[in-house]
């Protein structure tokens, strides 16, 4: 079994986690503050990926980063970005396709947070910024965990949108669950359970920390 | 010197109401508020903080317009920093009994002055879930004293404290709005309550 698809995997995973908690936290924060029309639009369209065939989205995706297309060839001639068949390309694919993982478990929390508790610190002179890092997020920790947790699984499992982005390229963007598919595809059953393998393991580490992590919680870490 | 002239829609189970008040609040006043439940009590404290806007009004505070609809100034919360002690404490569930003082002010002898005042020397290391209810209420109120606040704002602050500890903590809290130079505002159900603490009333009724 080659290692270079699991890490592959997780390297995918983790910088798009780490991409999602710098973008989805302060999305999550305004989305959850007064609604209007132009926020539900905003919201309905970041949750597609939610409801969408990972094929479909997959396949938009395809012609979006092609470079015959406006966008793919503005990132060509301006970036010299190629996102198509690349494993940057497979990080934009991934943090578009795992936003709702990020943003729905946070706005949810900031939601049900009282009121109260951002009016006390504005009334104590706190900025909103100050207010938002300082009482708001602290106390929407358990949900924090799992938003990151559901974003690191999710992409962990990516298959359909991964295939049409980046295909199979060893090294580049062959990650984990591709070798599974290709493995079965060439009869080689045995590697494929130890990838597969592999992943649960993975995964279930992952799952069994948060537990322990929210064990305190009065919600469930999935909650 | 607060001067006060608003004027509010509100919905009720009867419909659309109006709050309308006109009122000034000498310095250093203590003012209780009451009225039938509903009347819009809390909404006009929160009115007073900026955490609520009505459609009409005007509020002064000394030579400061915190609110004029007319010329369009709205103050934040921010800026109007009154001290607020909240129907429901609205403590932070992350911070501990010092901490909370400290994200209120800076000044350590305050923080110790109030600990002695509020009886909560004990608990400086304490959550709001390790806390009991009349703790958590002590916490709440010493917490906007902290601030040093001008203007004081409470809702229901002595409801879930023993006639004995409310007198003393009383006792403690008018030292330090003598000294700070506090107008107070007190929304109360209770006359029992208030007794020993305001000197002055205002009835809020929806018209």
């Amino acid at each position: 079994m080659e290692w270079t698809p699991i890490w592959l995997s997780l390297k995918l995973a983790a910088i798009t986690t780490l991409i999602l908690l710098i973008i989805g936290i302060p999305l999550a924060y305004w989305l959850s503050r007064r609604s209007s029309l132009f926020k539900v639009i905003i919201e309905a369209i970041l949750t597609m990926p939610l409801v969408l065939p990972p094929s479909v989205l997959g396949f938009y995706l395809l012609l979006s980063f092609s470079p015959n297309s406006a966008l793919g060839s503005w990132l060509l001639h301006y970036f010299n970005l190629s996102l198509v068949f690349s494993f940057e390309g497979l990080v934009v694919a991934s943090v578009i396709y795992s936003l709702p993982f990020m943003i729905s478990p946070v706005k949810s929390a900031l939601i049900h947070l009282p009121a109260s508790l951002a009016e006390a610190s504005y009334t104590m002179g706190k900025s909103r910024m100050t207010t938002f890092y300082r009482v708001l997020l602290p106390n929407i920790k358990s949900s924090l965990w799992t938003a990151t947790v559901l974003t690191f699984a999710h992409t962990l499992g990516e298959f359909g949108v991964v295939l049409m982005i980046g295909g199979k390229l060893e090294g580049i963007t062959k990650v984990a669950s591709i070798a599974i598919y290709d493995a079965v595809d060439n009869n080689q059953y045995k590697e494929a359970n130890q990838y597969s393998l592999v992943l649960f393991a993975i995964t279930f580490v992952i799952v069994i920390l948060v537990f322990i992590f929210n064990r305190n919680s009065a919600r469930g870490p999935l909650e | 010197m607060i001067t006060v002239k608003i004027n509010k829609k509100i919905k009720t189970y009867k419909g659309n109401s109006q709050l309308i008040v006109n009122a000034v609040f000498p310095p250093g006043s203590v003012t209780k508020i009451y009225g039938p439940s509903g009347a819009g009590k809390t909404t006009f404290l929160k009115i007073i903080a900026g955490l609520i806007t009505p459609e009409q009004g005007m509020i002064k505070s000394t030579e400061d317009f915190w609110l004029d609809t007319d010329t369009n100034i709205n103050w934040k919360p921010q800026q109007r920093r009154v001290g607020f002690v909240f129907q429901d404490f609205a403590l932070f569930p992350n911070m501990t009994v010092i901490e909370h003082l400290k994200y209120a002010t800076d000044d350590q002898e305050l923080i110790n002055r109030l600990l002695v005042i509020g009886k909560m020397e004990s608990f400086t290391g304490h959550r709001p879930r390790h806390l009991s209810g009349g703790q958590q209420q002590r916490l709440a109120i010493l917490r906007a004293l902290a601030l040093k606040p001008a203007l004081l704002l409470m809702d229901e602050a002595f409801s879930a404290l023993d006639d004995e500890l409310r007198e003393s903590l009383v006792t403690g809290i008018k030292i330090l709005l003598k000294e700070f130079g506090t107008t107070t505002i007190i929304v109360s159900h209770h006359v029992q309550e208030t007794a020993s603490f305001a000197n002055r009333e205002l009835k809020i009724e929806l018209e």
